[in-house]
């Protein structure tokens, strides 16, 4: 297995400094999901104003590839209309689900593209995605809120 | 080293899977056998041997191959009284694994509000989930010891814990997270002066401590096969006659019954009132031929192997700054798994670095969520030996740790 094809520098960069780290108010809507076969855990939390991600907010323990992945969520969503974001958790989800042969669409997924060696590593997937089904479930949420 | 079994490199070859090459040319350095053991050779012909010579359902088939399955599953229920000294064939019931062992008891022990079942904070959550659940069932409180900061059972509030009114005291042996080897005998001692029956959960005993159910004087002894190198889908439940005898079935269904009318059933006498269905059979056949291995060897040897590789790993791992190890550190005092963490490095990380060097470990919570927390821990990484680990394999680690280290940037 090709080690660096997981551990992308992007990864790695956004693992030691995530972005967006923390739990703020306002927010409609919080959810906490774990990984139960590692025990990974997040607690993110959502702000929307109409349809706008305004805040996307979490507390996150685990690996590498789900603290990076959630710091590169927030910076793909927020600021979002939430159909544009909920877009972006579909194409990671397909990328994750691809076992290494979907190629990513840069413009759509930004830094996240750097996820595409994780879907080789099945094991691994349930680590990127934790955030991101945490996020869509949390919208959503937020959503029959706001609405 | 002192303490090694003296034919390692023969006991080695016993072993297929540990010539695999893993991806990336890498010789497999498999340090995850707290989790599931690998099979000798002898094992897997055993189970072939069955499958292409003598399969037939058992206790039913009026024909010479039903005959021959039929001894086979037996035999193998003799070697397992054999191997955990048990005065009765007819105590030790076939389960599929170490947790069914531990559900059949905890749905049939008479309890009811006002009882109460004490556990610990370092078991697996197969001993913890049943016991919960059976104490929501029937209205009697779960209590627990506690973890001393050494990763020893905290008891010194057994005279309160042990009451009166305590039904069941469940535990584990050796713990599968800390290593512990717990004062099981003591603690059944006190148990029996309160009326308690004592469960201890031996799946991680049972591959490298000699097992006398008799020594210890417990009520039931689980443990499952995968761990002593036999195959998974098997487990073990030993339990004494008198209180087999007493408890209602488990499940319900064909083999465990006396007679059947639509209006009502009687039940089998034991040990097959307690095994509905056709069981694991020719998984029974590889249990068997495994404690044959494991008692060819002798568990006291196999025990001094353990402490001798598990003293070395605890010296490597000491030598490796930034490791800390979690539960016991004295080998004598514990067994082969030891988990620990490396600072700056998630779990999951330390063994997917580990996994690209061919090295197996385990890396999360080990079905052991209460105890991590304990410690104030999410996860962890955890290597554990087993009779054909060499030290290589743990100076592989080592290095392997070290490289962990570097390629992450950390110390």
């Amino acid at each position: 297995m090709d080690l660096d094809s997981l551990y992308q520098e992007i990864i790695l960069d956004h693992y030691r400094t995530p972005h967006h780290a923390g739990l703020r108010e306002p927010f409609e809507a919080e959810v906490h999901h774990v990984n139960p076969t590692c025990g990974d855990e997040v607690t993110l939390r959502v702000h929307l104003d109409g349809v706008t991600v305004v805040d996307v907010s979490y507390a996150a323990e685990g690996c590498s590839i789900s603290q990076a992945s959630a710091s590169v969520m927030t910076d793909l969503v927020i600021g979002k209309p939430l159909p544009e974001a909920l877009e972006a958790h579909a194409a990671f989800l397909e990328l994750m689900q691809g076992k290494g042969q979907v190629e990513p669409d840069e413009d759509v997924l930004e830094d996240g593209i750097a996820f595409a060696g994780v879907a080789k590593f099945p094991a691994r997937v349930k680590c990127a995605l934790l955030s991101w089904m945490a996020f869509k479930d949390a919208a959503l949420q937020a959503q029959g809120v706001s609405s | 080293m002192d303490g090694l079994l003296p034919d390692l490199d023969v006991i080695r070859k016993d072993f297929p899977i540990l010539e695999r090459t893993l991806d990336g040319g890498h010789k497999l350095v498999y340090l995850d056998s707290a989790n599931t053991s690998q099979k000798p050779q002898v094992v897997i012909d055993a189970m072939v041997d069955h499958l292409e010579r003598h399969n037939a359902n058992i206790a039913r088939a009026m024909h010479q191959l039903g005959a021959e399955s039929t001894a086979a599953f037996e035999g193998a229920r003799d070697k397992v009284a054999a191997f955990l000294n048990a005065p009765s064939r007819d105590e030790v019931i076939f389960t599929k694994n170490a947790s069914e062992a531990l559900n059949l008891v905890a749905r049939t022990v008479p309890l009811g509000p006002g009882d109460r079942v004490v556990i610990t904070e370092m078991e697996h959550h197969s001993n913890i989930v049943p016991w919960q659940l059976a104490t929501e069932r029937t209205g009697a409180e779960l209590r627990w010891f506690g973890i001393t900061d050494d990763g020893e059972l905290d008891l010194s509030n057994i005279d309160e814990l042990l009451v009166p009114g305590t039904k069941v005291v469940a535990l584990t042996w050796v713990s599968n997270m800390l290593g512990t080897i717990n004062p099981v005998a003591e603690i059944a001692r006190r148990a029996h002066e309160v009326g308690a029956v004592v469960v201890l959960d031996a799946s991680q005993a049972a591959p490298q401590l000699p097992i006398d159910v008799q020594a210890v004087d417990a009520d039931f002894v689980a443990f499952t096969g995968h761990k002593v190198t036999g195959p998974t889908g098997i487990g073990v439940l030993w339990g004494r006659s008198e209180l087999l005898n007493a408890y209602p079935p488990f499940l319900g269904g064909g083999e465990m019954i006396a007679t059947v009318t639509m209006e009502k059933s009687t039940w089998a006498p034991i040990p097959h009132k307690f095994e509905a269905g056709t069981p694991p059979i020719v998984e029974a056949v590889g249990l068997g031929a495994a404690l044959d291995y494991l008692s060819h060897i002798g568990l006291d040897a196999i025990h001094a192997h353990e402490v001798a590789i598990t003293r070395y790993l605890l010296a490597g791992l000491a030598s490796v700054s930034g490791v800390s190890v979690l539960g016991p550190l004295d080998a004598a005092r514990r067994g082969g798994a030891v988990s620990f963490e490396l600072a700056g490095v998630h779990p999951h990380d330390v063994a997917q670095l580990l996994d690209s060097r061919g090295i197996a470990v385990r890396a999360g919570h080990h079905c052991a969520k209460p105890a991590h927390r304990r410690f104030g821990v999410q996860a962890s990484t955890r290597a554990s030996s087993y009779l054909y680990t060499e030290p290589a394999e743990i100076d592989a680690l080592i290095d392997g740790l070290e490289y962990t280290k570097s390629y992450f940037k950390v110390g």
